[in-house]
């Protein structure tokens, strides 16, 4: 190659990548795990009528499977609710069914480890067992991991938080690759309702610092700071009353629910709907979407609503 | 079975009682079960009489057997099965490993001393404290030992152990908070464990000879044993082998005697004589008269001396009496409460500190620490009993392990129904202190934690809910005040009830199925 010709051709390649770097969004082009919702088929998956694992398995498939967000040899961690020493039947943890089966589609996907761990609010080996949540883990193949020890947790920035600007986050959620939030749908005397967004207080060590600090505003600050790849609202079994502890089964109702979206604020709104409240009683939603976290119009969103 | 193989028996039954009590009491992670404590810890003498005193029954007869040993062949129980004299053993034996030269000699009774720390337990209890006998009792003080002192050492172990196996993905050993290691509540357990190490390497078993009061009581059962060691005065040459391995210090050779008050039944002596002159005897007709012919002179000394102390000491423990009284009531720790909180089972705060020995077994074994030794909570004389800590922790609405590891009956097995309306406290609210009141901001972290809302949250301004109290229902956990995140004083707490209360249940009415035909959006 004559030199001419080679600084012809390189300076027209490096024409060519410009272009394409300004035309194309730059986020998409290297980022590598963060998919955009746009490349999903909907925006939200609500469904209905069947077994929590039944829904997941059918819900996760009209998103384009579980593939879509994990990839071979990922590492994944699942963040169920967990907080509290009962029964699945009292619904104040997620079904742990519904647990299991993401980490079966994800191992099938080719995720290298799944795991599991909650920052509990009881004792946290008597609430891993006797929530079901251990030994559906197990079952499925995916790890158990402690969320109790503070050296656990190490100091983030949240940098777009209006109270909230530090807090410390457990390793599990600033190493893996993807991170799936599991919550459960359930009455919170202080918030209303805890869905998505309060789910992620169980990754955070300092929280007792959110309650004393505008718990609301805490809570949508901290979903500027890391989004879920993929939020799964377990609302099978729903709390309405005494939440998010329940004094027994009476405070449950059986709603057969679930809602999946890679959006924290569409997830909770249409949740929060379900539970038969609207999304302006519960605080942190409208405060969330004002952070840019996300969008609780549903009437603009491309909903896939499925009954079994 | 010859009687040289007595030591070996009695070395191999007390490892299997020093190991397994030890684990008992290391056990952070509540791996042992329940039961399993009770079958290990029924012959421990002190907690199965005081057991025996409130649950009359097959569970706590524990120290008639004991009795019933002691009065065949003596002082089985201080080699064989009382943890602190066994570990003490260890020491001795580690002693003299390091020492060149160590020989045991024959030194006289300190009766005024061993009769004194007797008598004085026992008057203190009559006076209803159970202080003294707590700080002198060997299955108590070997309890603290591990709970207070080698339990933290071991979770830090299990730590640091805990960090590599992490990197290495595995989570089967866990990192455990160990935050409320409490030095003032340990500073006794660390001087009586530096104590007993000392006497132990200079002195042999002087503790259970003089100080302990369960060793001084079986000592004067002794004397009215059916089998003895007694030394052959025709075959004995005096060769003093038998002494140099004599822990207890109780072989006079000089006289061709043996204290048999004294001797801890360990058997040391018995294969070291050439002549085997030194063993097991049945004497009982002699020893009823040796009674009269040898004790007379230290009974009378003992029967003096009592009296004289007994005077002094009734002034005394009637101060320490008003001391607990006013400490209760003076709210000394924490100043906004009238009352500690005893544990579930424990029936009322009166119940528990009569008959906690602070042994610490419920510390080991509650799963979220909230007992905790206390220090000046139920007064002075209730020191290290522990006691429902709602600064480390709350009390777990599901478990009722205390009460079923406890070997007193301080504090009394409790089903789960039973223990879940069980009031060991109340509520009380301050409106002033709450973040919701003051800040205008939403928080509930009370009413959360609270397992039969007791603590609920009610419409407040706006869209905000605020804690109302609903304090029959409440059973005193404490996961309110705990979770209470108002910093110094908190806005919501727990005062004890001097005696345990039934809670309302906490029932609701069952909620309908309500589906919704169509989406809601």
């Amino acid at each position: 190659m004559k030199r001419r010709e080679f600084i012809k051709k390189s300076v027209g390649a490096g024409v060519i990548a410009g272009t394409a770097l300004s035309v194309l969004n730059n986020e998409k082009l290297f980022a590598i795990n963060k998919y955009k919702s746009d490349e999903l088929p909907y925006d939200l998956v609500a469904i209905k009528g069947g077994s929590a694992e039944a829904m997941f398995d059918k819900a996760i498939a009209s998103l384009g499977g579980i593939s879509k967000f994990v990839k071979r040899n990922q590492t994944v961690v699942v963040k169920p609710n967990i907080g509290w020493d009962s029964t699945p039947e009292r619904a104040a943890d997620t079904n742990p069914g519904l647990v299991g089966r993401i980490i079966e589609h994800c191992l099938q996907a080719g995720a290298k480890d799944v795991y599991v761990f909650d920052h509990t609010c009881n004792e946290w080996t008597r609430c891993y067992r006797n929530s079901g949540i251990e030994a559906a883990v197990k079952k499925a193949g995916g790890k158990m991991v402690p969320g109790n020890s503070s050296a656990n947790y190490h100091p983030v920035e949240v940098k777009r938080g209006i109270i909230l600007k530090n807090t410390k986050v457990h390793e599990l959620i600033l190493e893996s690759d993807v991170f799936i939030n599991v919550p459960t749908l359930k009455n919170h005397g202080g918030t209303r309702l805890s869905i998505c967004m309060k789910n992620l207080m169980g990754i955070v060590w300092n929280r007792s610092w959110w309650h004393a600090n505008d718990l609301h505003q805490c809570i949508a600050d901290f979903t500027t700071y890391r989004k879920p790849d993929l939020n799964v609202v377990d609302a099978y079994r729903v709390l309405k009353r005494n939440g998010p502890r329940g004094v027994s089964v009476n405070d449950v109702v059986t709603m057969k629910y679930q809602v999946l979206s890679t959006d924290m604020v569409a997830a909770d709104a249409a949740c929060t709907k379900i539970f038969g409240l609207v999304p302006e009683q519960v605080r942190h939603i409208a405060m969330a979407e004002k952070l840019g976290s996300g969008n609780s119009d549903l009437d603009k969103m491309r909903i896939k609503r499925i009954v079994i | 079975m010859s009687q040289k193989y007595f030591k070996i028996l009695r070395i191999l039954i007390s490892l299997i009682f020093l190991i397994s009590i030890s684990l008992l009491f290391i056990d952070f992670r509540g791996i042992i079960p329940a039961s399993f404590s009770d079958f290990i810890l029924f012959l421990q003498f002190i907690p199965s009489i005081i057991k025996f005193i409130h649950v009359l029954g097959y569970a706590a007869i524990g120290f008639i057997i004991i009795i019933i040993i002691n009065v065949l062949f003596g002082r089985v129980y201080c080699s064989t099965v009382c943890p602190l004299g066994i570990f003490m053993d260890v020491i001795s034996y580690l002693a003299k490993k390091i020492r060149i030269k160590k020989k045991y000699k024959f030194a006289k009774a300190h009766n005024v001393l061993r009769y004194l720390f007797l008598v004085l337990p026992l008057i203190f209890l009559l006076f209803g404290s159970i202080f003294l006998l707590n700080l002198l009792d060997p299955y108590s003080n070997y309890g603290r030992i591990l709970s207070d002192l080698f339990q933290p050492l071991v979770i830090g172990i299990n730590n640091i152990i805990s960090i590599f196996s992490e990197k290495a993905n595995m989570y089967f050993i866990y990192p455990v908070n160990y935050e409320t290691f409490n030095l003032v509540t340990a500073l006794f357990p660390i001087a009586f464990l530096g104590f007993i190490i000392w006497i132990s390497f200079y002195h042999g078993r002087l503790y259970c000879n003089t100080v302990c009061p369960v060793g001084t009581l079986l000592g004067l059962l002794s004397r009215l044993s059916v089998f003895k060691i007694k030394i052959n005065s025709i075959t004995c040459t005096k060769c003093g082998k038998c002494i140099a391995v004599c822990k207890a210090n109780c072989i006079d050779i000089k006289n061709i005697d043996v204290d048999f008050s004294r001797c801890i039944a360990c058997y040391n002596c018995i294969k070291p004589c050439p002549e085997d002159a030194i063993k097991y005897k049945f004497d009982f007709r002699k020893e009823t008269i040796a009674i009269k012919d040898t004790t007379d002179a230290s009974k009378r000394e003992f029967v003096t001396k009592s009296v004289m102390y007994a005077v002094g000491l009734i002034g005394l423990s009637k101060l320490a009496r008003s001391q607990q009284n006013d400490n209760t009531v003076k709210k000394l720790i924490p100043v906004e409460k009238d009352n500690p909180v005893s544990p579930p089972g424990s029936g009322s705060i009166r119940h528990y500190t009569n008959n906690c020995t602070a042994c610490h077994l419920c510390v080991t074994a509650c799963p979220t620490k909230v007992l905790q030794p206390s220090f000046l909570e139920y007064g002075f004389t209730g020191m290290m009993q522990p006691h429902m800590d709602y600064k480390t922790n709350y009390c777990n609405y599901e478990c009722t392990i205390c009460g079923e590891v406890c070997p007193t009956g301080a504090i009394l097995p409790l089903t789960k129904e039973d223990k879940k309306l069980t009031q060991v406290g109340r509520v009380h609210f301050i409106m002033k202190n709450c973040v919701v009141y003051t800040d205008k901001t939403a928080c509930g972290s009370c009413s959360e934690h609270c397992p039969t809302q007791a603590v609920s949250m009610v419409p407040y301004i706006e869209d905000l809910t605020i804690p109302f109290i609903n304090p029959p229902t409440c059973i005193g956990c404490g996961a309110c005040e705990y979770a209470c995140p108002v910093k110094p004083h908190k806005a919501i707490y727990v005062d004890g009830n001097p005696v345990h209360q039934l809670a309302e249940s906490p029932d609701f009415e069952k909620l309908e199925k309500k589906y919704f035909d169509e989406f809601p959006f």
